[in-house]
This record gives structure tokens, sequence and C-alpha cells, in this order.
């Protein structure tokens, strides 16, 4: 780990050491290079965003991160010590949550059973005492529901908890979606376009849970958005990704003076 | 007017997540369990023991089983039958190399043999899925059928190639065998689909059901939050064949008395996917409806049919009568245009009928029977076109009508 001071940012936020390091990621689909030796870290209790144009590499990057693609040259470090290839579940197991671009809830189940899914890191009781729900199932079902409450009311989806998440609307969905993600109790939560599709209401609703996410729970968060405003309004700082690369890597302002960051978004005159 | 929800408050997440939040459901659960296990058994003829309600429990059970892999973790098999025989041979071969065992533990231990052959076989779900998969479990469905009958240790070399159930006694009396008395029979059956149910009940409510619907509605996703589909899959496969195999046993040495090995062959395992797709898959309660359905009804027409009373009088026509009119109370719970066609179709049935009976037509028992077929057929089209999701999801929608009726605004 490079330092484990920290910083302090412009709100005047302690962020802390390095949670998470990408050390020179490749990742390549045969030929195609989708990624291309990039390095930058994440510390404990910082925003962190990720942007770029259209097939820049952001959500793949985010897939190396939550364990769904395994790079093909690069180190992904990750509380201090080097990650070994492991399976998605594994990743997750460890405190990393993720919510997904194109929601992906458990449409058959109840907004409580979506959010208590998030729990089931957090719950190890035997077959045989949730089949006679006696003991230590019962206990943990009950324990495991309060945290998920805390949860439901913090994101106020109190008054849809049983409605089965296929009849919510798109908003409430990605709502939802957070909340599965914050019942895990990350370590880290990754965010993939939490506003895409959204009104400015809605991006607004979303914008203030996320801040208050990481304001309550301290959760280190690292989101993909395409909202340029939003990003620079929620984030700490900010990596820039375009065809596989990185072209910028700083604070909001840093990055939106950045000669790169600006040619990639507006293109440069021929 | 029967369902009020007002007034039941809940101060704790325990009483919220009990198995009845609703009074009245508790209520209603009471007496169909008194009915089941008083009402019944003092009533029932022999006829009624040996078709309608040992048969129904049986497949409703077997149906539970498939449910729970099919419904709740998504997983298509095609292998019920020969999972069931799987129980069934394997209670059959305890029985006899240990004549001492009690045959109820007999029956809930041959779960186990089915359970771990079924894991073997829900092997390939780690990598295939879908349509692909049901191929897979229909490999598992000619294999073990071919394998009880070519293995002659399963069957202890009978001439017959049958499996030839014993008298089998607990506490000096016959549960099983010739000599069993059906009410002996329908008691064991019915505590054994009760229990299995409870934990049926139990597991698809918890961290475990969680785990398989979630496997079943988007499986990356379920890994990417911390589920591990290969523990996932396997113990559904483990939980659905067990209680399959449970339910082949119950089938051989309860109901059946002997079976050769094409009664496990692929009819039955469809026979089973019916019930459980026409109750409603990812639910307990509709493999029961679905089972009452398809077992049942075609023998309850059948026997109706076929009385002096039904051919003497127009109870024919009155029976064609309320038929419609509960396929038009359905078609206004599900709002479906199609019930009006259904009822016009039963109306013209009964007109034809009444008619026939004027010109003094006598009909035939043969004609009877096709009939029955005919009438089941169309039923099961009908239920399907209007509630796509079983008979469970039919009841539903009536309980929450009923909650808000008369007042739905």
């Amino acid at each position: 780990m490079k330092d484990t001071e920290g910083y302090v940012t412009a709100d005047g936020r302690q962020i802390g050491g390095t949670l998470m390091e990408m050390r020179n990621i490749t990742l390549r689909f045969g030929g195609v290079v989708a990624i291309q030796d990039i390095s930058f870290d994440i510390r404990e209790g910082e925003v962190r965003a990720i942007i770029g144009p259209n097939g820049a590499g952001k959500s793949s990057m985010l897939n190396v991160i939550s364990g769904f693609y395994t790079p093909s040259e690069g180190e992904v470090w990750y509380k201090g010590s080097k990650r070994p290839p492991m399976k998605p579940f594994e990743v997750a197991r460890q405190g990393v949550a993720r919510t997904f671009q194109n929601i992906a809830l458990f449409e058959g189940m109840t907004v409580l059973d979506n959010v208590m899914t998030g729990r089931l890191t957090h719950m190890n009781a035997g077959i045989a005492s949730q089949a006679l729900w006696w003991g230590k199932a019962r206990n943990e079902e009950m324990e495991n529901r309060e945290k998920v409450e805390r949860v439901i009311d913090f994101l106020e989806i109190q008054n849809i908890r049983k409605t089965p998440v296929g009849r919510l609307p798109y908003g409430l969905k990605k709502r939802v979606e957070l909340a599965r993600a914050l019942a895990a109790e990350p370590s880290l939560l990754l965010l993939d376009e939490p506003m895409a599709g959204m009104n400015v209401e809605e991006k607004e609703d979303m914008s203030r849970f996320i801040l208050d996410v990481n304001d309550e729970f301290g959760t280190t968060i690292c989101l993909i958005e395409h909202d340029m405003g939003v990003v620079m309004d929620l984030s700490d700082r900010v990596v820039v990704m375009d065809y596989g690369k990185k072209i910028g890597d700083g604070t909001p302002d840093e990055v939106r003076n950045n000669e790169d960051v600006i040619a990639a978004y507006l293109g440069v005159p021929h | 007017m029967f369902y009020r929800t007002a007034g039941q408050f809940k101060t704790s997440y325990i009483a919220d997540q009990a198995l009845f939040p609703v009074k009245q459901d508790a209520f209603l659960l009471g007496i169909i369990l008194a009915l089941a296990w008083i009402v019944f058994p003092l009533t029932a003829s022999e006829f009624t023991f040996q078709t309608l309600l040992i048969p129904i429990l049986i497949y409703a059970l077997a149906a539970m089983g498939l449910n729970i892999l099919t419904g709740f973790a998504g997983q298509l098999s095609l292998g019920t039958g020969a999972f069931m025989g799987v129980g069934a041979y394997a209670c059959y071969k305890m029985v006899t190399l240990f004549p001492w065992m009690n045959p109820i533990i007999a029956i809930l231990l041959s779960g186990v043999f089915s359970a771990g052959i079924g894991v073997a076989f829900g092997i390939p779900s780690l990598r295939i899925k879908g349509f692909y998969l049901a191929i897979a479990t229909l490999a598992a469905q000619f294999f073990l059928v071919w394998l009880f009958e070519k293995w002659s240790w399963l069957y202890n070399y009978n001439a017959s190639g049958a499996i030839q159930v014993p008298n089998l006694e607990m506490f000096g009396v016959f549960v099983s065998g010739p000599q069993a008395a059906s009410v002996t029979e329908y008691y064991i059956v019915l505590f054994v689909v009760t229990l299995l149910t409870l934990l049926c009940i139990n597991l698809t409510r918890g961290n475990l059901g969680r785990t398989w619907k979630a496997t079943r509605d988007m499986d990356i996703a379920a890994e990417l939050i911390g589920i591990n589909l290969m523990k996932s899959k396997l113990t559904a496969f483990a939980v659905s064949s067990y209680v399959v195999g449970v339910a082949g046993a119950l089938y051989v040495f309860m109901w059946k008395g002997a079976a050769e090995p094409n009664v496990f062959d692929i009819p039955l395992s469809f026979q089973v996917l019916f019930i459980a797709i026409i109750g409603g898959l990812g639910s307990i309660m509709g493999n029961y409806l679905g089972a009452i359905l398809i077992v049942g009804l075609p023998v309850v027409l059948n026997v109706v049919a076929g009385t002096q009373v039904f051919q003497m009088s127009g109870l024919g026509a009155g029976m064609l009568v309320a038929l419609a009119a509960a396929i038009a109370f359905l078609g206004w719970v599900a709002r479906s245009g199609w019930t009006i066609g259904a009822v016009a179709g039963f109306v013209v049935l009964t007109l034809i009928y009444g008619y026939a009976q004027t010109q003094g037509v006598r009909i035939d028992s043969a004609l009877i029977e096709h009939i029955n077929v005919m009438i089941i057929g169309a039923l099961i089209i009908f239920f399907l076109i209007i509630e796509p999701h079983g008979l469970n999801q039919l009841w539903r929608l009536i309980r929450e009508k009923l909650i808000i009726w008369p007042f739905p605004h």
C-alpha cells in the first residue's frame, strides 16, 4: 500500500487508508482489450466515481472489482492483501456489495424478501433448524429482520415492504436494489449507474440516499454514472476511462480541467 | 365479509412472520385439518380412501417435491417418476432386508436414497439450464427405469420383476400390504404428508427458500450478492428428491401395493408435473389444489355420472349449471373475457343434455367416460388461460378480493 494516511475532503470529511487497489489491470476478451493496464485505488470512506464515454470499460472494471470477471493481467488488492482468483459469491462474502445497471432484483419475491437476501452472507443456520423453524434459524431470522427493517426505514420503503417487486415502478426498484446491497453491510458498495433512466426528482432522492449512506454508515462507495452534474457533486475522486485506458484521476475539479478528459468527452479538432 | 385484516396488529417480527399472520387463514386451515384428520376417516368408504383421499395426498406430496425444485429453485425436471421409483425400491429393499424396521421410519429413510441420486443427477444443473437441464433429467428418467428392470437384486429376484409389498406390522397393527386397512394407510399417509408439508413450508419461507428463489429469479445477480449457486441448486435437488422419494415409497406401500418398473415411467413424471403447474409453481398449497383437480375430479365426475339419480333426473344439468356458475365466479375474479366463452360452452352442453333427456336418450357409460376426459381437459386449459400462475394464484386473488369486499375502492 502506498500510504495509509488518507486525506481530508473539501467538505471536511476524513478519508482513511486504501481499501481496495487495482494494480495494472488488463482485461481481454479474445482479441478485444476491454481494460488496458489500469491502476487506481479506493480509500476507506470515500465516494469514488468511474466515468467515461460509452464503451470505455467502466462496467467491465466494476465487474472485475466484484469478481464477475477475472482480470487477464494485474492484481486486485483488498484490505491490504492480494485477492486470489475467486468466485463472485466469495467476493460478496468479503464485504463487496453491488447494484446493477439493469435492475437485477428477484422479481418473484417481495421487497422484504429481496432485501433479506442481502443478509444471506450473515446467516448460517443449518437445514434442520430451518426446516423446524426453531432455535438458531428462527433467532437468526428475527435478528436479521431487524437489521433489514433499519435499512427499509432508512430508504423510506416501509409502505411497499410486502409488495412483490415485479409490481413496483422503476425508480422504486432501483431503491430496493440499493436496500438489498446495503442490507449486506458492505465495506465497499459498488453502484452501476444508480441514476440511469430517472427523472430529476428521483435523481435528487437517490443522490441524497447515496450521500446519507456514506455519511451514516461510513460505507465506501464506488459508482459509475453518466450524469456529470451528479458525479461532480457526489464524488470525492474520479477515475476517467476512455477506450479501456485511464485518462484522468483526481478530484472533480482536477478532472474537469484535464485536457485529455475534455478531449474524450467533447472531441478534438483534427 | 369472511376476511377482515382490520384490528390484527403485529407488534413483533415474530408475529409478523408467523405462518398465518391473518387469523382467518389459521381458522380455515383448522377446519381443513379437522376434516382430514377426523371427519374423512370416520365417514369415508373403502372406495373413497383408495381412489380419492390416499392418491390425492400422495400426488400432492410428489408435486410438492417437484415444486421445490422447479417452482422454487427454477430447475426444470422431467425425472420425477424415476425419483419416486428410487424411493419405492429403496423402501422395498429396506423392509425386506431389515424386517424389524418400523415402516414409517423406512418410508422416511427411503427419501434419503432418492435425495442422493437426485443430487447426482442434479450436477449437470451447474452447467446447463432450462430445457437442456430437462433433457438431462430425462436421461435420469430413462436410466433409472431401465435399472429397475435390469438389476434384479432390487426386486429380490422375483420372477414377475415387480415389487410386492409385504404385510408390515407396527404395534400389532397391519400398516401396509394386503392385510392393512385403508384407514390405517390413510392415517400414515396423512401423517407423513402433513409432516413434510410443514417442513417444506418452513424451508421455503426461510433463508434456504430465499436462496432458491433468488437462484430461480436471476442466477447471476444471486451469485454476485453472495449465493453459492452450486450449493443452492444441489440442496434444491436434495430436498426435492427426498420429498419425491418419500412420495414414491408411499405410492407403492400405502396405495398400489405392488409396482412394476414401468409404473415409474415418464407418464408419472408428466402427471406430477401437470399437478405442479396447474396448482401453481412456487407454491405449497397449489400442489393440493392441483392434485384435487387432476386426480380427484375425474373420479368424482365418473361417480356422479354413473349414478342412477344422475341418469334419471335433471341432476346432470344441475351439475353443469353449477360448474358454469363456478367458472363465471372465477372468471370474475380473474377478469377474463374467456369466461363468457366457457360459460356459453357449458350452457350449450346443458341444453344438449336437457334435449337428450327429453328425447329419452340413454347415455352409455363409455360416452360418459369420454365426456369426462373432455371436461377435464377443457377445465385444465381454461384454468391455465384465466390464470397461468395456477390455482394457488387464483385462490390468492379470491382472498385479496374477499379482504376488501364489498367495497373495493
